[in-house]
């Protein structure tokens, strides 16, 4: 097919960094949850998850290097996800 | 048409397949969202029943053991068979050790009387109980995807080993290691909803 | 070109001979076939399980079945048409044989995951079957499984829930097949505005089926988790609420809706513009469209819950989303009329069948919008009025939509003709029915006979009974068009390669195609419907 094929090959200096990485944020969020913030805490662990779901989904899962099809639709999914959580407030949140 | 493999179209295929396992699990995050918006107080002392340290150590092996698989592609794109295997039966391990963890885990739980509908739960304020709930069905979705990609992966380490998989050939490696890192995310989501939130 | 052999005739591989090489074959057109007999199956077993309900109906008290039986019959036809007919029987037959055709490739890319799609839906239909005779009888829950009487009813509620899982992964991975088939193997110089309608509809169709599905699939688990070990997530008594499993299930649900129609909606444009002898009107704003009514039809689920005791918020926002749906619906039935205005058009039983399809479906479309808005839904809700309303999109669109796409491609497929006095007057009949069947029981629901009661007030007489009446019309003319159709197979009057004039792939190739397909790599046109060829070849033939 016409895109480039190239495929990428990630060292495992690399990979092991990226480890380091979630590893690094793991702490982190452990060490917030024995603080008590309040309502905070709930942001701020979605936050570094969302942040460590970021890295395996980039480079572990390759996303980074995949062409638009598999992006995009990838982003619709969250999306949809995003609707069906936050729709259901329409109700739940109102009643 | 000529035959040869189109691996885009393999890992479309492959994407589209986790997408329907998000959405999967999507199903009970939305139960989670609606029933933490109702319980904020009973979920903090849900959580508090369970244990930080064991969670962390499990969310630590899927993290390690999703490194190893990414690592084992790296190693057949090098044509480094014996290091490609080396890494992928270092991730079926970690696999088991998450699931003999959660074993203890679910084991302590019983014990103290906390698992579905038993009468030291039934007597808990509805919150609490509905907390179990998830907190049981979803590890338990999540532990039987563990096992699906304990399976896969073990499939494909066979296959690396009768040179089925190859530098040239790895959609198969590479379709398991998808599923695994997904695996992998899911629990990172799971970990903070159920340990950390105090 | 005579000289192609058809994908019935070249030897199959040995060891894959007789009854093999259909069980286990890849080739998506004989799956599309084995598909066509199963659903056909479902179809007919459906269709007369619903005529024993309207002969139950036709008269007060019980007449041949008693209340139980009553309500297992209509569980079992709506998950007979739902599960196993209206949501498989336009793409996983027509779609299968025919979208690979239309984007000029060989197969679907995925073959072998389409062999199991199929298991997947045979054993989803037996999981059905069985769950008849096990335990205490079929569900009678009613197709939704509302909790939490699906919960507590002694029926067999999890082998059936089992079923519908089941074949929901069959549908999910036909999907998964048909989106990367679209993405990947286009031929050369097939964009994506060269894609024909009814390719293009699946492909919505297919994202729905990916994104829309597992939501059920795992509120169907949890419905089995909740009858086996009482975790309580849908207990009120243990902090749950049954509205999430109304909420959860409706996700998935309302979206199927469009999964049913989307397709037949595909199937109607391609035959409008085939027998107007004329571009399609708004090639682009049907694609548009199709696209549009995926993503609206996903927000907004909860228009089934109006009073089910949701918020008032909620009540109001969904049912300004549910308005907005019929926006691109009513583009496309414009297009489609707009389409035939002075097109040179050619009666033929496809294009009866897909006026028919065009009339009811508005119908079922506009009724909609009753249900739609809130205030005149709380007087209709759960009554007749919504069954009929359902019936006309469903059966009166999705099921027209199917026979139109019989009576389409039948010629492609077997490379035979069928009689067309026969079909015309089947399908005339089976309309003619339908209106008698189904405008009774809109009437039935204003006048507040509710849904799913095995008897009424001596005041619903008359409306039942002339529904009932209706129901033996339609299902007589069902039948003469089902004969019709398989009676072509005795006579075996040959079809030419193009009958009807068609632009799209499919009619440049034999019928019945031979097994690759393409004996040549396809010509694309720069614009599927354009008829200026078949036009002229028409002209030389007069003159």
């Amino acid at each position: 097919m016409n895109e480039h094929e190239q495929e990428h090959t990630l060292s495992y200096r690399f990979l092991g960094m990226i480890l380091l990485g979630l590893v690094l944020l793991t702490a982190v969020t452990v060490a917030v949850s024995y603080r008590h913030w309040g309502f905070l805490n709930v942001p701020i662990a979605l936050f570094v998850a969302s942040s460590k779901a970021t890295l395996v989904l980039l480079f572990f899962m390759h996303i980074k290097y995949e062409g638009m099809v598999i992006k995009v639709s990838f982003i619709s999914t969250v999306v949809v996800l995003a609707i069906m959580i936050s729709f259901t407030f329409w109700d739940v949140a109102f009643r | 048409m000529e035959k040869t493999i189109d691996k885009t179209g393999v890992r479309i295929g492959m994407w589209i397949f986790l997408y329907s396992e998000i959405i999967l699990f999507g199903g009970l995050f939305v139960l989670y969202a609606v029933y933490f918006h109702a319980f904020p107080d009973d979920f903090a002392s849900g959580g508090k029943e369970l244990n930080r340290i064991f969670g962390t150590a499990n969310t630590l092996v899927l993290l390690f053991s999703s490194f190893t698989v990414a690592a084992s592609i790296t190693a057949i794109q090098r044509s480094k068979k014996i290091q490609s295997m080396t890494l992928l039966v270092i991730s079926i391990l970690c696999g088991l050790i998450f699931l003999i963890n959660k074993y203890f885990e679910w084991g302590a739980k019983f014990e103290h009387g906390l698992y579905p509908n038993s009468e030291h739960l039934l007597e808990a304020d509805p919150g609490f109980i509905i907390f179990f709930g998830l907190y049981y069905t979803i590890t338990g979705l999540h532990g039987l995807h563990v096992i699906i990609g304990m399976t896969l992966l073990a499939i494909s380490l066979v296959l690396v080993m009768r040179n089925r998989v190859s530098a040239e050939r790895y959609a198969m490696l590479e379709n398991s290691g998808l599923y695994w890192h997904l695996v992998d995310l899911i629990w990172i989501f799971v970990f903070p909803l159920f340990y950390l939130v105090l | 070109m005579e000289q192609v052999k058809s994908f019935y005739e070249t030897p199959s591989p040995p060891g894959l001979t007789g009854i093999k090489a259909w069980l286990l074959t890849h080739d998506h057109k004989r799956l599309a076939l084995m598909y066509l007999w199963v659903v056909m199956f479902w179809l007919v077993l459906a269709i007369f399980i619903g005529l024993a309900l309207r002969l139950e109906l036709m008269f007060i008290g019980e007449t041949i079945m008693p209340p139980e039986i009553y309500n297992s019959f209509f569980t079992l036809h709506g998950v007979i048409m739902i599960f196993l007919f209206v949501i498989p029987a336009i793409p996983a037959i027509f779609g299968n044989f025919f979208l690979p055709i239309q984007i000029g490739a060989d197969d679907v890319f995925f073959p072998r995951l389409n062999l199991f799609s199929w298991y997947l839906y045979v054993i989803g239909g037996l999981t059905a079957i069985v769950s008849l005779f096990t335990g205490d009888g079929f569900a009678d829950t009613g197709w939704t499984f509302y909790v939490p009487f699906s919960i507590t009813t002694e029926t067999n509620v999890s082998l059936t829930v089992t079923a519908a899982f089941i074949l929901g992964m069959s549908s999910m991975l036909t999907g998964l097949n048909f989106v990367t088939t679209v993405h990947r193997m286009r031929v050369k110089g097939m964009g994506w505005m060269q894609i024909p309608l009814f390719t293009w509809s699946l492909y919505a169709t297919a994202w729905v089926q990916i994104l829309a599905t597992p939501v059920v699939s795992i509120t169907l688990v949890l419905v089995v988790l909740e009858r086996f070990l009482h975790i309580g997530l849908f207990d009120p008594d243990k902090g749950g609420d049954p509205l999430l499993y109304q909420h959860l299930f409706w996700m998935y649900s309302h979206p199927a809706v469009y999964i049913m129609i989307l397709p037949g909606m595909g199937v109607i444009s391609e035959i409008i513009p085939v027998f107007s002898r004329k571009a399609i009107f708004g090639y682009k704003g049907i694609v548009v469209s199709s696209m549009a009514i995926a993503i609206a039809g996903s927000l907004v689920w909860a228009h089934h819950m109006y009073t089910s005791g949701m918020s008032d918020v909620s009540v109001f926002v969904f049912s300004l989303l549910t308005f907005l749906v019929a926006i691109p619906t009513a583009v496309k039935v414009f297009s489609w009329v707009s389409t035939m205005y002075k097109g040179s058009i050619l009666m033929t039983p496809p294009l009866l069948l897909a006026l028919l399809f065009i009339y009811l479906f508005s119908v079922g479309g506009l009724t909609g919008l009753v249900l739609g808005a809130a205030g005149t839904d709380i007087h209709v809700h759960d009554t007749q009025f919504v069954v009929a309303h359902f019936h006309f999109t469903m059966f009166g669109g999705t099921g027209f939509a199917f026979f139109a796409a019989l009576h389409y491609w039948w010629p492609k497929m077997f490379g035979i003709m069928y009689d067309f006095k026969k079909a015309y007057i089947g399908s005339v009949l089976t309309a003619v029915g339908f209106i008698f069947h189904y405008v009774p029981m809109l009437i039935l629901g204003l006048q507040g006979m509710p849904r799913r009661y095995f008897d009424y007030l001596p005041q619903f007489e008359t409306g039942n009974f002339l529904a009932g009446f209706g129901g033996f019309l339609m299902v007589a003319g069902l039948m003469l068009m089902f004969v019709n159709l398989w009676s072509s197979f005795r006579q075996r009057v040959q079809a030419s390669d193009d009958p009807w004039g068609g632009t799209t792939l499919e009619w440049k190739v034999p019928s019945p195609p031979p097994l690759h397909n393409f004996v040549e790599i396809p010509n694309v046109m720069e614009y599927p419907y354009d008829f200026s060829e078949v036009l002229s070849k028409a002209a030389q033939n007069r003159g």
